[in-house]
């Protein structure tokens, strides 16, 4: 078999291709949405934990 | 063995054990998917009537699996999260959703490519068909009701009446094809008695559905995690958390 031929499919690569294509792009997609989502949850965290301790300063200060 | 159920059922300490088991997870998940896409692309026969487009069988059917798994996971950690007040019961049914919608479309587009070729319809309104698509919008409706509900307890409630009530459809699904036998094909592989399907086509099946089992485990821990984070933003063992990014 040569590649030419594994993606013709037989003539149903236009069939089977879109329907591996989709199904590998769901999987991607809802593996990167908790990636991201994990990344912002920390930087949010992150931030209000560094106003808190500004706060905590300035209140020092004075 | 009630203690370990208390210790598990504990979000942080789900959090920070679940982090060790997702990359063996995703590993695992790789190795099954690569191996089921040669056995069903490359080594796998061709179908002697439908030729090569039955090959969608490889991602259709795990998909379609997936789809009736994932939501009656849903509905049993939906079940104890009403009954137990068990908040990882809740998370678990929560990010469930998403995941299980994405695996009853893809059912749904990938039969249709199927459909179009071998039926010449891209729909009909099948048993097979039409009881799917309602599961589609379970999916929906839990997602939407989720999202709708500030108070993410109170969501959490009225979600697991939906998803128990929805739980209805899926032996509807499965006997789809026994009852209104139209179109779609009766099962070949959960028939009882031997499956009738050649060795060298059902392994490949078995090795993309066990794959995308994996995957669902992995992506759910994933979800599971930032959710119960979203939900104890504020409680110490989430603030150390950020601490102990600050040190390194």
């Amino acid at each position: 078999m040569t590649i030419s031929e594994f993606f013709a499919m037989g003539g149903y690569g236009a069939y089977i291709w879109p329907a591996y294509g989709l199904t590998l792009a769901a999987l991607i997609i809802n593996a990167l949405v908790p990636i991201y989502w994990h990344r912002r949850l920390l930087r949010e965290f992150r931030q209000s934990h560094q106003r808190q301790q500004q706060l905590q300063r300035k209140n020092h200060d004075v | 063995m009630f203690g370990i159920f208390y210790r598990w059922s504990s979000p942080a300490y789900f959090y920070h054990q679940s982090a060790r088991w997702i990359p063996w997870l995703w590993l695992l998940t790789a190795v099954l998917i690569i191996s089921g896409l040669v056995g069903g692309l490359v080594l796998a026969p061709m179908d002697a009537q439908q030729k090569d487009v039955y090959r969608i069988i490889y991602v259709h059917v795990p998909s379609a699996w997936l789809s009736m798994l994932i939501y009656s996971f849903m509905a049993g950690a939906a079940a104890v999260g009403l009954i137990w007040r068990i908040k990882l019961a809740e998370v678990m049914a929560r990010v469930s959703a998403p995941l299980g919608a994405s695996f009853t479309a893809l059912a749904l587009v990938t039969g249709s490519l199927w459909g179009v070729r071998t039926w010449g319809t891209w729909w009909v309104w099948d048993g097979r068909l039409t009881s799917e698509l309602a599961l589609l919008f379970l999916y929906l409706g839990f997602i939407a009701l989720q999202s709708a509900i500030e108070d993410r307890r109170r969501a959490a409630r009225a979600g697991a009446v939906l998803a128990l009530v929805g739980v209805v459809n899926i032996p509807i699904i499965h006997y789809s094809v026994v009852w209104w036998n139209t179109l779609h094909q009766p099962a070949t592989v959960t028939k009882l008695g031997a499956p009738s399907i050649a060795v060298s086509m059902l392994i490949p099946l078995l090795l993309m559905s066990l794959g995308f089992m994996s995957y669902f485990a992995a992506a759910v821990l994933m979800r599971a995690r930032c959710e119960i984070l979203e939900r104890e933003r504020n409680r110490h063992w989430v603030l150390d958390l950020v601490k102990v990014h600050d040190n390194k």
